[in-house]
């Protein structure tokens, strides 16, 4: 469906893409995951053909984007990071305009129609954009990505700026359109991507650093061997004890407190689950645990892990 | 294409700015016509028509200022440039809804020479190849008010920008004349817009200034095109 190979784009000095290459089968819905200025945007807008790479090419069904832009495009709803709304227009003017842009030639008025639904639009089509909520406005972008029915749907940030409830249900409309697009969605959120999305791919410094499954990097995220944990007691009588307790790599005081007690961060061996041990050991002595919480299931955590690893 | 030739026209009277234009430019082709031929008692439109070149270098900017500007700082021009339109096909779209408006507003100023028809017997072919040259060199302007609207995002900044490169196109002319080297002169002439334009007011139809007003939009437009693929590969 879709192939990108060896993009590089530079401005001026600053590169902002270091050779990215991926590819994106019919049908799944992909996590393109990275925090800001890690090239998410770039990529896409290169895709889109908004911009050019300065090495690289990137094919939409077997079309070459800037070979043949039109036939690529068509194939392509796009919705940027800030939704291209003219604000002027009504609802229904807008989409009538990027129907006619597009060039459809699907049978308008239901066409329209069936897209206005699947958005949850049809009470505000005629109405001027510029009154919608951020929330309405981010669906009509949306609505204009999905005119022509287009085979790929790519969405730069489709979730932000959004208030919790309409976050959910921008997620389930992604879920929906994955059973009959393939979808590409930025997002630096991570549980975002894990809601949604069946494949990531994880980027930093315009480089891919990450590219699995859904469940694959759940299971890396599983095996993460960090915890914080709280334990009451001073900390020169219960940093000895954590230390002992088998299977612990290293453990290091933090600088969190919670009441009279100190937070700890602790490495584990790979393999041990030394939480049970840990209890024991702790109990035994008489320094009640006030808090457990495993590390690593945010997205930089997420990074650091996985940058030790390839530098390991 | 279509889509944003209609979009664009539309967009002229949703906001004020059609209005504006056509209130601008009737009022002041008729003012300057009662001054220039009715209340001299004569029925030669020659300095009618180039006074309305100032007018044009006012009112034009109106139309083409925001074509570029306005999408750009909405980004809303990411939509154009993602959509299976080529950038040609956009730039002669946004031209033509603004020459559409023009043209138009030029018919209606073209009214008043209903009322010589009335007192005198005037030269009709003159007064018709006169519009023909007034229509043409509007579109000119226009193609200028294009690319320096591709330029900002600064609609403002659009607008006085194209203002003063129509007015330094008006005023070479007489420039030129001050200037001892001919070599300069022959040079600088061929960017005067006037020196073109006064074979038309005196009467005659001059096909090499019809051609020059037609180069002037294809120049302008392309480089417009050239500024939107330079933009592209980022700098």
């Amino acid at each position: 469906m879709l192939k990108v190979e060896n993009l590089v784009k530079k401005y001026g000095r600053a590169t902002a893409l270091s050779g990215i290459s991926f590819h994106v089968n019919k049908g799944e819905v992909i996590g393109f995951l990275g925090p800001n200025g890690a090239g998410k945007s770039t990529t896409m807008n290169i895709i889109t053909g908004y911009i050019s790479s300065n090495v690289g090419n990137v094919y939409i069904d077997g079309t070459e984007i800037l070979e043949n832009p039109e036939l690529a495009k068509k194939k392509i709803g796009y919705l940027p990071e800030q939704p291209p709304l003219y604000m002027e227009m009504t609802v229904l003017e807008y989409l009538n305009f990027v129907y006619e842009l597009r060039g459809c030639d699907l049978p308008r008025k239901a066409h329209l129609e069936d897209v206005c639904k699947v958005v949850k639009i049809s009470d505000v089509r005629d109405r001027v954009i510029r009154n919608l909520s951020k929330g309405y406005k981010q669906r009509v972008g949306i609505a204009s990505a999905l005119i022509g029915n287009p085979p790929l749907i790519i969405l730069d940030e489709p979730t932000i700026g959004l208030d919790p409830k309409q976050i959910i249900e921008v997620r389930n409309l992604i879920r929906a359109l994955g059973q009959s697009h393939t979808v590409i969605l930025s997002t630096h959120i991570l549980s975002e991507a894990q809601a949604v999305c069946d494949r990531m791919i994880i980027i930093d410094h315009g480089k891919i650093i990450a590219d699995g499954k859904t469940e694959e990097i759940n299971q890396f995220i599983k095996d993460n061997r960090r915890y914080k944990v709280f334990v009451s007691g001073a900390q020169s009588d219960v940093l000895p004890v954590l230390k002992k307790v088998s299977g612990v790599i290293a453990c290091e005081p933090l600088a969190e407190r919670d009441g009279d007690a100190v937070a700890y961060a602790i490495e584990a061996q790979k393999g041990i689950d030394i939480r049970k041990p840990m209890f024991h050991a702790l109990a035994e002595k008489g320094y009640p645990i006030m808090g457990l919480e495993a590390l690593g299931a945010s997205l930089e955590d997420i990074f650091i892990s996985l940058i030790d690893r390839e530098d390991a | 294409m279509f889509a944003i030739y209609k979009r664009e026209l539309r967009s002229y009277f949703v906001s004020a700015v059609g209005y504006v234009f056509f209130a601008v430019i009737i009022a002041l082709s008729a003012v300057i016509f009662s001054v220039s031929t009715l209340f001299a008692a004569t029925n030669d439109v020659s300095s009618y028509f180039e006074t309305m070149l100032f007018v044009l270098m006012i009112a034009l900017p109106l139309l083409t200022m925001k074509l570029f500007a306005e999408e750009r700082k909405l980004r809303t021009e990411q939509l154009l440039l993602t959509s299976p339109v080529s950038i040609g096909g956009m730039v002669v779209a946004k031209f033509l809804a603004a020459f559409t408006v023009y043209f138009i507003a030029n018919l209606l100023c073209s009214i008043s020479y209903i009322t010589l028809f009335a007192y005198s017997d005037p030269e009709a072919g003159v007064i018709l190849g006169n519009i023909i040259a007034l229509t043409l060199v509007g579109a000119a302007f226009i193609a200028i008010g294009i690319f320096v609207s591709a330029l900002t995002e600064n609609q403002l900044a659009a607008a006085i920008g194209t203002f003063a490169i129509i007015l330094v196109m008006l005023l070479i002319g007489a420039l030129n004349s001050f200037i001892p080297v001919y070599s300069v002169r022959y040079v600088l002439s061929w960017f005067s817009i006037l020196s073109r334009y006064q074979n038309f007011t005196d009467g005659f139809f001059d096909i090499a200034a019809v051609v020059y007003y037609v180069s002037i939009c294809f120049v302008f437009l392309f480089v417009t095109c050239r500024v939107y693929e330079r933009r592209r590969y980022g700098a």
